[in-house]
C-alpha cells in the first residue's frame, strides 16, 4: 500500500523539542511516512521539504505562543510554491496567553489551516482526522464515526 | 628503484612530478605550457624532456596521470527544490572534480533545454524527490531530455519509484541509473553518483579529449585533477592504517579563473545548544567559486567587495587599482612582476580568499527565543580547524603569503562565520598536491609521507596577531 506522506516540524524559534518527537512516533506508528524536520523550522523548509518528498499533509507545532506571527502567509506561500491541494493542520500553544479556542481556531482557518488543534490534543485525534481528510477511513469506521472526543476542545470544526 | 612518473594534465600546464616509492621522495618536477590549439602529447614530450634533465634518465615502473584538460569535466545538474536535491546533486558533482556549467532546479523549460545543448556538457546528473516522494518533476525533466537530442551519458540519481519509469523515457540513452542522491529527506548519498561520475570520466571522455592516444604511453588516467586534490587532502588528513595524519583541514585553491575551496573535517557544531539547519555537509567537502579568480574572476571580486575596500587594502588609489584592472581585463596573463600590480594582486588573492573561504565554512545564526538565546548552525563549523594549506599559483608565489591566508580565518567582525579560528598554514609550494592524490590510489603510505615532507609550514599566525 502507497503510505500517505506527513512532513512535521516546530516552526518559527521555537525550540521545543520533545513534542515533535512523540508525534512522528504515534504517526509512524499509524501508518504513515514521516518526514520530521525538528525545531526552528521556517515556513519555507516546511514547502521545500513538501515537495521534495511529495507530501500529503503539512503539520506545524508551535508551542511558545508566537505560532500566531510565525504561521501567517504560509498557505499563500504554499500556493505559490505548487502545492494548492496540500491538507495543512496546525496546533500547541498556538497563541499568547489564554484566549477562548473557537476564536483562536476561527482566526488559524481564515489563514487556511485545514485544522486547528489546542493544547494537550491527543496524538490519536490528529491521527484519526488525518486519517478522515486523507480518506483512509474504511467504511465501517466511517459509519460508527468513533471519533475520539476532542477533549481539550480538538479539532472538530 | 621504484620509480613512478605522475602526470597532471591542465588546461594550461601540463605538470610532472618524479617520485621514488622507496624513499618517499620527490626527484624532481617540471612543467611545460599547453594549449586547447597544442596537441597535448607536445606538453607531454616537452615536459619529459625538462624532468630529463634534472632527474637524468630513469625508468619509471609506471606512469600515473589526473586531467582537468580541454575545460575540465563539464557537467550540467538538475534537480527538484533548489536548497534539497539540487544543491544535494550539485555536491555531489563538485566532490567527483566536475565543474559544474549549470545548475537547473524544477521543471526544465524550453530555454534550459537551449542553454543545455549549448553548454554541451559531458555528463548530464538527473535528480529529484526523495525515494517515494515527488516523481512528477524528474520524469517530466526525463521526458524532455529525451526529446532534446543530448548526446552525453546521462545520470539518474533521484527518486528510485521513478527510475524505471524514467529509464524507459530515455531508452536509447546512455543512462545509468544510481542510487538517489537524497534518499530521504536531509539524507545525502553522493558516493555512488561519484563512483559513475568517475567510471564515465575514464571510461569516455578521456577518449573524446584526444587523452587516449597519451592513454597507451601511460598506464592511466586515474581522474579528474579537482578530484585527486580532494583525495590527497584527505589523505594528509586521516592518514592510513599505518600512518597517522595530521587532522583536520581547510585547503584553497586560488586559480585566474576560479577560487576552490576544501575542508576535510566533521563540522559539527561545538556548543551543546546549537540546532542544525539545512543539508549534511559531506566531511570531505569541496566548493568551487566560479566568479572568484585573480584575471578571469577578477570582477567578481570588486562586485563583492567594491573597489574602495580593494584599493585600501592595495594601498593604490582608486585610479591606479583601475587601471590594473583593466590592464588584467585586456591580458589575463599579466604576471605580478612590478611593485604596484603585487600590491594589487596581493588586495584581491586576500579578498578572494575572505570570500571563498566565507563561502564554504558555515554559518551561525543567533535567535532570542522566548525561551532564551538559542543558535541555528548552516554548514559545516571549521573553527576548530587547525591547518589550512595553500595551493595555485596565485598563492605559493605570493610575497605577502602569511598576510593573505590570514583572511581565511575566523573575524570577529563576521562572528556568524565558522572559519578556523587560527591554524598553521602550509604552503604547496612544489605543486604536488594533485600528483599525490593520484599516487594515493597507487601507494598511499607514500603519498602522505612525501606531502608530511614537502609542505612548508609558515608558522603559525592567528587573525590580527
Amino acid at each position: 500500500m502507497d503510505k500517505k506522506h506527513l512532513v512535521i516540524g516546530v516552526i518559527g524559534a521555537d525550540v521545543h523539542a520533545v513534542g515533535i518527537r512523540i508525534l512522528e512516533f504515534a504517526f509512524r506508528e499509524a501508518g504513515f511516512e514521516v518526514t520530521n524536520l525538528g525545531v526552528m523550522v521556517s515556513q519555507e523548509e516546511f514547502i521545500a521539504a513538501a515537495i521534495e518528498t511529495d507530501a500529503d499533509a503539512i503539520l506545524v507545532s508551535s508551542l511558545y505562543g508566537h505560532g500566531e506571527l510565525d504561521v501567517r502567509g504560509m498557505r499563500e506561500k504554499a500556493d505559490e510554491a505548487g502545492l494548492e491541494d496540500i491538507l495543512m493542520y496546525v496546533g500547541g500553544n498556538i497563541v499568547v496567553g489564554k484566549q477562548p479556542f473557537a476564536e483562536v481556531e476561527k482566526r488559524f482557518k481564515k489563514m487556511g489551516f485545514d485544522r486547528v488543534f489546542a493544547p494537550g490534543t491527543p496524538p490519536e485525534t490528529d491521527i484519526y482526522y488525518l486519517k478522515k481528510d486523507l480518506g483512509l477511513l474504511d467504511q465501517a469506521e466511517t459509519e460508527a464515526d468513533q471519533q475520539p472526543k476532542a477533549e481539550n476542545g480538538g479539532g472538530e470544526e | 628503484m621504484s620509480n613512478v612518473l605522475l602526470i597532471d594534465f591542465g588546461s594550461t600546464y601540463t605538470k610532472l612530478t618524479a617520485v621514488n616509492l622507496e624513499q618517499a621522495v620527490v626527484l624532481g618536477s617540471s612543467t611545460a605550457h599547453t594549449t586547447v590549439t597544442t596537441d597535448l602529447n607536445d606538453g607531454l614530450m616537452i615536459a619529459r624532456e625538462k624532468l630529463k634533465a634534472i632527474t637524468g634518465d630513469i625508468v619509471y615502473e609506471e606512469q600515473l596521470a589526473c586531467s582537468s584538460a580541454a575545460g575540465g569535466l563539464r557537467m550540467a545538474v538538475s534537480g527538484l527544490v533548489p536548497e534539497l536535491t539540487a544543491e544535494a546533486a550539485r555536491s555531489a558533482a563538485l566532490g567527483a572534480g566536475a565543474k559544474v556549467v549549470k545548475l537547473y532546479s524544477h521543471e526544465l523549460t524550453n530555454s534550459d533545454l537551449a542553454e543545455i545543448l549549448t553548454i554541451d556538457p559531458e555528463i548530464f546528473l538527473l535528480t529529484g524527490g526523495t525515494d517515494g516522494g515527488n516523481r512528477k518533476v524528474i520524469l517530466y525533466n526525463a521526458g524532455r531530455l529525451a526529446a532534446s537530442g543530448l548526446k552525453c551519458p546521462i545520470i539518474y540519481a533521484g527518486n528510485r519509484a521513478a527510475a524505471d519509469e524514467a529509464a524507459e523515457l530515455l531508452r536509447g540513452h546512455d543512462l545509468t541509473i544510481c542510487p538517489n542522491v537524497m534518499p530521504k529527506l536531509g539524507e545525502l548519498n553522493i558516493a555512488p553518483v561519484q563512483e559513475q561520475i568517475r567510471r564515465l570520466f575514464l571510461a569516455r571522455i578521456v577518449q573524446a579529449k584526444g587523452l587516449s592516444k597519451i592513454e597507451q604511453l601511460i598506464s592511466g588516467i586515474m581522474m579528474p585533477t579537482p578530484q585527486a586534490m580532494l583525495k590527497a587532502m584527505t589523505l594528509l588528513a586521516t592518514g592510513t592504517e599505518h600512518e597517522a595524519g595530521i587532522g583536520d583541514l581547510m585547503a584553497i585553491d586560488l586559480g585566474g579563473a576560479t577560487t576552490d575551496i576544501y575542508s576535510i573535517a566533521d563540522g559539527s557544531p561545538t556548543a551543546a545548544s546549537t540546532i542544525i539547519k539545512g543539508l549534511p555537509e559531506p566531511y570531505a567537502k569541496r566548493t568551487v567559486e566560479g566568479d572568484i579568480g585573480m584575471r578571469y574572476g577578477l570582477s567578481g571580486i570588486v562586485d563583492e567587495v567594491g573597489i574602495a575596500r580593494l584599493s585600501e587594502l592595495s594601498q593604490l588609489d582608486r585610479a591606479e587599482f583601475e587601471h590594473w584592472c583593466q590592464a588584467c581585463h585586456d591580458d589575463p596573463s599579466l604576471l605580478p612582476l612590478q611593485q604596484q600590480i603585487q600590491a594589487f594582486d596581493f588586495a584581491l588573492a586576500g579578498m578572494a580568499v575572505k570570500i571563498a573561504t566565507g563561502r564554504h565554512a558555515g554559518k551561525l545564526e543567533e535567535f532570542y527565543t522566548p525561551l532564551g538565546v538559542a543558535y541555528a548552525q548552516t554548514g559545516k563549523d571549521l573553527r576548530n580547524v587547525r591547518t589550512i594549506v595553500a595551493t595555485g599559483g596565485s598563492l605559493i608565489y605570493a610575497p605577502r603569503l602569511k598576510e593573505i591566508l590570514t583572511f581565511a580565518l575566523y573575524d570577529p567582525q563576521e562572528p556568524g562565520s565558522l572559519r578556523p579560528e587560527r591554524a598553521n598554514f602550509l604552503v604547496d609550494r612544489k605543486y604536488l598536491l594533485s600528483a599525490m592524490g593520484v599516487l594515493s590510489e597507487k601507494d598511499p603510505n607514500t603519498a602522505l609521507r612525501i606531502m608530511k615532507k614537502e609542505l612548508i609550514d609558515e608558522r603559525s599566525h592567528s587573525q590580527k596577531a
